[in-house]
């Protein structure tokens, strides 16, 4: 191996021996450390001593389309959306809201037994949803519900999903708000935290090696997860295997309860993009436009097999929060405008969505859970013997011990 | 993970043999296997390394959606196993990866989630640690976890593993047991060329994730005729590598080769007939094959390098006492690593050597 190096190594004598004059054997040094070791970044010498001082550089700014009433800035950049499409992209973030308030209540009351809200984040889900194809495959943390509801997951799906009940496609395995649809081209959720960023880089490549490839990953997650390794696996194997890629940051300054002061000490998430060689965007994530217009700008590019970052910046908000500068609330005002949408329209809307929300909650809670044979299934692609021998050994425990166990929520076999 | 590796460099292209006789004769003798008809009449002589390399091979050749990737595998690896597949398949199919144990796993399982055949390697198997995450909460839940929706059976993830003379503490470790703790995985270990090939090509075509420790003291000591055709050898089935009647002995790996000599030296010098079975597949294991050697016998050892506490040998004592307690006609025996890590000067005295085997069977016997 030693010797295999030394053979590549620039530091050839006989190839210096052959520089005239200081100056060619500097260019020649200067060439080989941009090509060989900065990916043909031009490097030059600098006789100051300098250390970087991180917190002196300016911070990626952050873009935006439309002011905080909601006014368009640059007429440009205003993505002209159509009617149904603005109507659309309302009805889902208010939809969501209305589902988040109504399932976390009834965790509350302990009805089920988890619950995440998304409370000032619907716009991103939404404004990145729509931007995207409803063929790229997305990974998520668990606060990107907006993008499957964009996508038409059905309500009662997700009610089902977090009562575990038969009816769930995720068949009652993981906890409430662990959502996935192949149909939905949504990879299922799974708690640790950023597990599935080097998973989506692997798929994007996947992608990539397709016949006239027109599909891309997108991957969401949160500003704490950001700090995990895998982050940086992720980052960095993207970057250097080309992969058609969109890495979605959601910073909302806090992680459960560490604020970011104490998560990082750089510029954000986008500060890390370029050290990575990733295209990189900050984004104001109460802007849905600037949110549509950045994914759709990065999803060309990423099609180009260049992966891009995007650090969308939100709020966390409260539950009751009803903050006039959230998405919904400076969309409708777009709406509005338009008269694409009216009070009378809202009050209609939100009174269908609120009956159907608690008519799919009420029927997931009265559905059966599965017959409970189904926990042995899915470990393997076929149960193995010794799993066999182990269901055999809970049915008989059951012949006997039945009356000690929730039996009666179970569907027969 | 820093992979410090000064034992991959001196094998480049290197002498296993040259470099363990200069250290002391190996602790066992390779014993050649004859592949089954079945497996094909065209045999070639090749090395365990070279049997891998034939594997990836016709595995990356029957299947277009095969990519081979990981630390140094472009040029051929650092002991060689995918040498020539770069320039026969492609840099878009068999390529490096940044150095990161993490990211190797999780990049492998999404290649495998969105239907790509996956062929990972981590270099040792004692850096197998930074990917324990993914493999562990990542690839061996994602079927059970979405209800079948989406599932990464693609993977395979190679190591090298097991005890070469020198490795010391981060070159000779054998993990298999962190990982048949974890349902969802599939565990596979070969103890020769042939095997190394027909494992390994059922694990690559296998719709779970797997795991395929590859012995690398085998990979220049182990050569034989290796049959040069596709063929698979089933996973989760034991094979009876010597008959006997008076003692079982389970093994894997290397040790195999070292309980062959043990049962030999027990029949010349004991009058023992020791039987030999090579587990193959760790996770989920062949259970009724040794149950049935047992119900024959009456007498069980378990040999492997690592630790003996949880080691895997531990759940076979615990599944062959419940299978098979009115057989038993002494307790089971566990010849095995000792509890501490793997040390590098004392290594023959860490190893359950021939002579440790050998008197686990006599002591067995005469109980």
């Amino acid at each position: 191996m030693l010797s295999r190096l030394s053979r590549r190594s620039p530091f050839n004598t006989s190839i210096f021996r052959s520089f005239a004059t200081a100056r060619e054997r500097d260019e020649f040094r200067l060439q080989e450390y941009s090509q060989k070791y900065l990916g043909y970044r031009k490097a030059v010498f600098t006789e100051k001593l300098e250390i970087i001082d991180s917190s002196k550089a300016e911070a990626v700014p952050i873009y935006r389309v439309t002011d905080g009433l909601g006014n368009f800035i640059d007429s440009s950049q205003d993505p002209k959306f159509g009617k149904e499409m603005s109507v659309k992209i309302y009805e889902t973030m208010t939809q969501l809201n209305i589902m988040d308030r109504i399932l976390y209540d009834s965790q509350r009351q302990g009805r089920i037994s988890f619950y995440m809200t998304n409370f000032g984040e619907e716009g991103n889900h939404v404004g990145s949803a729509a931007a995207l194809k409803n063929s790229d495959l997305v990974y998520g943390q668990y606060r990107e519900v907006g993008v499957l509801m964009w996508r038409g997951f059905p309500l009662e799906q997700f009610m089902h999903q977090c009562y575990g009940n038969s009816m769930d496609i995720g068949k009652g395995k993981q906890m409430p708000v662990h959502y996935g649809s192949k149909e939905h081209n949504f990879v299922t959720i799974s708690s640790p935290l950023t597990t599935q960023l080097p998973q989506a880089v692997g798929s994007a490549y996947a992608f990539k090696r397709q016949p006239n490839n027109d599909r891309v990953v997108c991957v969401y997650f949160g500003d704490g997860a950001a700090s995990e390794g895998d982050a940086h696996a992720a980052f960095n194997f993207a970057a250097t295997l080309d992969c058609p890629i969109i890495f979605f940051c959601r910073n909302n300054g806090y992680a459960i309860s560490t604020p970011t002061s104490e998560q990082y000490a750089g510029d954000g998430i986008a500060g890390k993009g370029p050290g990575y060689g990733l295209h990189t965007i900050r984004v104001d994530g109460n802007d849905l436009f600037a949110v549509y217009n950045a994914t759709q700008e990065a999803r060309r590019v990423a099609l180009t097999n260049k992966p891009v970052l995007i650090e969308a910046m939100t709020y966390r908000l409260g539950h009751h929060s009803t903050s006039d500068d959230s998405t919904a609330y400076r969309f409708k005002t777009y709406l509005v405008e338009k008269n694409w949408w009216d009070d009378e329209k809202e009050k209609a809307w939100q009174k269908e969505v609120r009956k159907r929300v608690l008519k799919a909650f009420g029927d997931a809670e009265k559905t059966k859970l599965a017959h409970f044979h189904e926990l042995f299934e899915g470990v393997y692609d076929q149960v193995p013997e010794l799993l066999k021998r182990q269901r055999d050994e809970l049915d008989n425990h059951l012949k006997e011990y039945g009356e000690h166990y929730p039996l009666d929520r179970c569907l027969r076999k | 993970m820093a992979a410090f590796r000064p034992f991959s460099s001196l094998l480049v292209g290197g002498n296993t043999r040259q470099l363990l006789a200069k250290r002391g004769a190996a602790h066992f003798n390779f014993q050649p296997s004859d592949a089954p008809k079945e497996y094909g009449d065209v045999r070639q002589k090749m090395n365990l390394c070279q049997a891998v390399n034939n594997a990836m091979d016709i595995a990356m050749d029957t299947d277009p959606s095969a990519v081979l990737f990981g630390e140094d595998v472009a040029f051929g690896g650092v002991f060689r196993c995918s040498i020539g597949l770069k320039d026969k398949y492609g840099a878009d199919r068999v390529f490096n990866t940044p150095l990161c144990e993490q990211g190797i796993a999780g990049f492998g399982i999404g290649l495998a989630v969105a239907g790509s055949t996956a062929i990972a390697e981590i270099q040792f198997g004692d850096y197998i640690f930074p990917a324990y995450d993914q493999l562990v909460n990542e690839a061996a839940k994602y079927r059970y976890r979405s209800g079948g929706l989406f599932e990464c059976g693609k993977l395979t993830v190679r190591a090298t593993w097991g005890a070469v003379g020198h490795g010391a503490l981060y070159h000779s470790q054998c993990p298999e047991a962190n990982f048949t703790h974890t349902p969802g995985v599939k565990v596979v270990i070969p103890r020769g060329p042939t095997q190394a090939k027909g494992l390994l090509l059922s694990c690559i075509r296998d719709d779970n994730p797997t795991i395929f420790f590859e012995p690398k003291i085998l990979y220049r000591l182990a050569a034989e005729e290796v049959p040069v055709g596709d063929f698979m050898i089933p996973l989760s089935k034991a094979e009876t590598v010597r008959k006997g009647k008076d003692v079982t002995i389970v093994s894997w790996g290397t040790q195999v080769h070292v309980c062959l000599e043990a049962a030999q030296l027990a029949q010349e010098k004991l009058g023992v007939s020791a039987e030999v079975i090579d587990l193959q597949t760790i996770q989920p294991w062949d259970e009724d094959h040794v149950v049935e050697s047992v119900k024959r016998t009456g007498r069980l050892i378990v040999s492997h390098e690592a630790p003996k506490t949880s080691g895997f040998g531990a759940e076979i004592a615990a599944t062959i006492q419940d299978r098979c307690f009115l057989h038993l006609e002494s307790p089971v025996n566990r010849s095995c690593g000792w509890d501490t890590p793997f040390p590098h000067v004392y290594e023959p005295f860490y190893l359950p050597t021939v002579w440790r085997v050998f008197d686990s069977i006599k002591k067995t016997v005469k109980y």
